[in-house]
């Protein structure tokens, strides 16, 4: 197969994600059938009569469909905020939480289980205080990382991102530790979970998502062109703070809209974009696009592993995520540098 | 037509001044090397001719102000190729190329024929069409240097300005670039500025040689004006001799006296 041919691995791709929604909705404890569950599925977004029946309909469309479609954008989004910070960092080991946005989002969510958890807001008030916990942690590492000076460069930021991370997550300990009735509750938020109340958490999370998609791939030209340094970029005509600015915002909004709705969702940021480069290539262009459809098949094929090997018990996706992401990735790293 | 035009151009970092009140006119067409102790200013001049740098003083880029010039525009007029240029190990040859093209695209655009056209082109020029599909970093040194002037040619700029562009190269790999540049200057009407350690091969390829010493001119012209004894051993704190060889211009050849 040809390295970095869009023609072979963006139906590669297509074909992934397909066939993990397909498999994402029909695996659970009801046998629905894949020709109903696609004529189902057509059947409620073009208005027409389904064939299932009441109960049947309802667990696809309440449950089973939005949890695997919240899944995808999830999953779609962490491996594209991953990618995007990968560039514009230089930094292989960037993650969609880098600049303190998990810390961040973390710290919210404690502060809202510890203190408002009788309050009957609590559902609507975590996944809010989770983005803006996200938010303005990484602006709080961007204007530290800023006061470094430009010429300090991405690694001003990476250590701010640090530094800020460390703090609040000093600070989410004490309040956990203050409220240890809660750090159940604390705790299983922090491994990731994709529960779904309906389309509720797809309306909360997509409009972020769609928008965040479409600025980083259309910047996936001058992502290649960051690759070859600050000062190479602009002696290239590219004004790389405006580039980095754009890309980190908006990596970073799609992280805190999916933190909020999942939770910490370990390592797909990495893992995602990582297979995709040893297996397709480096160049941007390629690698943001399917790091999107790449990655939310990922995380659909991963949930199903959580509702699944435990059933009835659901394992904490982020556990999954690590679990099976971890030998997948070692492998995938031991057969490419044998070809190579 | 001046290609480069500095009139006391100066450039402080940090709080030290690294270039003092340069003021030098380059022709088109011309190769001028920059030379210099370590810490002379060279790259420094190099960088802010292609905006990198604040400075003092006014520079002009085929008789226009560069201080007035949009970044994208310089870019088009002006392509550097830096002394280590960092290489994106997990792209192609050919994909590196292309982003030479970058001053000529818009902010979301993308290549069209004659950018696609324009890197096959430089690829051909630097014989490295059997390499366009290998990675970066599965070339070797002189390889490397080559993709890189690739991509400046195929940045298409009339000022081609080359940071110590055979450093780290073997003597056969140090010439042949040189040459490949020469012909480039000759074949595209580039004008080359380049810093160069070897003062022997910057009287050979040069036109005219500048003699930096702590950010400041102190000597210009013709190898034969530059490269004397008085001159390397005052500013370079070096025992040497020159030897004209008849037919290759002038060779510094490092002396030991102590023994």
């Amino acid at each position: 197969m040809r390295r970095g041919d869009a023609r072979i691995w963006v139906p590669l791709a297509l074909l992934f994600l397909a066939t993990a929604l397909l498999t994402g909705v029909l695996v659970g404890p009801v046998h629905l059938g894949a020709v109903n569950v696609v004529r189902g599925t057509f059947a409620h977004v073009f208005g027409l009569h389904s064939p299932l029946s009441g109960a049947d309909d309802a667990i696809l469309w309440e449950l089973r469909l939005p949890r695997v479609i919240l899944a995808a954008i999830v999953g779609g989004t962490l491996a594209a905020a991953g990618a995007s910070y990968q560039g514009v960092f230089r930094n292989p080991l960037a993650d969609p939480y880098l600049l303190g946005a998990a810390a961040g989002a973390g710290l919210g969510a404690t502060i809202v289980v510890a203190y408002a958890h009788d309050s009957a807001f609590n559902g609507d008030l975590l996944p809010v205080a989770a983005f803006f916990g996200a938010g303005i942690a990484v602006v709080a590492a961007y204007v530290l990382g800023r006061s470094a000076g430009a010429a300090a460069g991405p690694a001003a930021l990476v250590l701010a991102g640090v530094t800020i991370a460390s703090f609040l997550t000093a600070l989410q300990t004490f309040v956990q530790q203050q409220h240890v009735d809660t750090v159940q509750e604390v705790y299983s938020w922090l491994l990731g979970r994709l529960a779904t109340t309906g389309w509720r958490e797809v309306g909360i999370v997509l409009p972020y998502a769609v928008v965040a998609w479409v600025i980083i791939i259309a910047h996936r030209r001058l992502l290649d062109v960051l690759a070859v340094g600050d000062e190479e970029a602009a002696s290239l005509g590219v004004n790389v703070a405006r580039v980095r600015l754009f890309v980190v915002v908006a990596a970073t909004i799609a992280t805190a809209a999916a933190v909020a709705v999942a939770g910490l969702i370990a390592f797909v940021g990495i893992i995602v974009p990582h297979t995709i480069r040893l297996l397709v290539g480096g160049s941007y262009r390629l690698l943001l696009p399917l790091s999107v459809i790449v990655g939310a098949g990922f995380l659909v094929f991963a949930d199903v592993i959580a509702r699944t090997v435990m059933s009835p018990a659901e394992l904490p996706i982020g556990v999954v995520t690590a679990f099976f992401g971890a030998p997948f990735f070692a492998v995938v790293l031991r057969t490419t540098r044998r070809t190579a | 037509m001046t290609a480069l035009a500095l009139h006391r151009v100066s450039v402080s970092l940090g709080g030290a001044r690294i270039l003092d009140s340069l003021s030098y006119e380059v022709e088109r067409g011309e190769w001028v090397a920059l030379i210099g102790p370590n810490g002379a200013g060279k790259t420094t001049a190099l960088r802010a001719v292609a905006g990198l740098v604040p400075y003092d003083g006014r520079l002009d880029v085929f008789e226009h102000d560069a201080a007035g010039t949009a970044r994208k525009e310089l870019a088009r007029q002006v392509a550097l190729v830096p002394q280590v240029p960092l290489i994106p190990g997990d792209i192609t040859v050919r994909e590196y190329v292309l982003l030479g093209r970058t001053p000529y695209l818009g902010y979301f655009g993308t290549e069209r024929r004659t950018d696609y056209r324009a890197v096959d082109a430089a690829l051909d020029q630097l014989d490295l069409v059997p390499f366009a599909g290998r990675r970066l970093d599965t070339l070797s040194g002189g390889e490397r240097q080559r993709a890189t002037l690739a991509r400046a040619l195929a940045q298409d700029a009339p000022l081609l300005l080359l940071d110590e562009p055979t450093a780290a190269l073997d003597m056969g790999r140090q010439q042949q670039v040189l040459e490949i540049v020469d012909r480039l200057r000759t074949n595209h009407g580039l004008t080359v500025v380049s810093t160069m350690h070897d003062l022997t091969l910057a009287g050979q390829y040069a036109d005219r040689l500048l003699l930096l010493d702590g950010g400041r001119l102190v000597a210009a012209g013709g190898p034969d004006e530059v490269l004397t004894r008085a001159l390397i051993t005052e500013h370079y704190g070096a025992e040497v001799e020159v030897v004209d060889a008849p037919g290759s211009g002038f060779v510094v050849v490092p002396v030991r006296r102590s023994q």
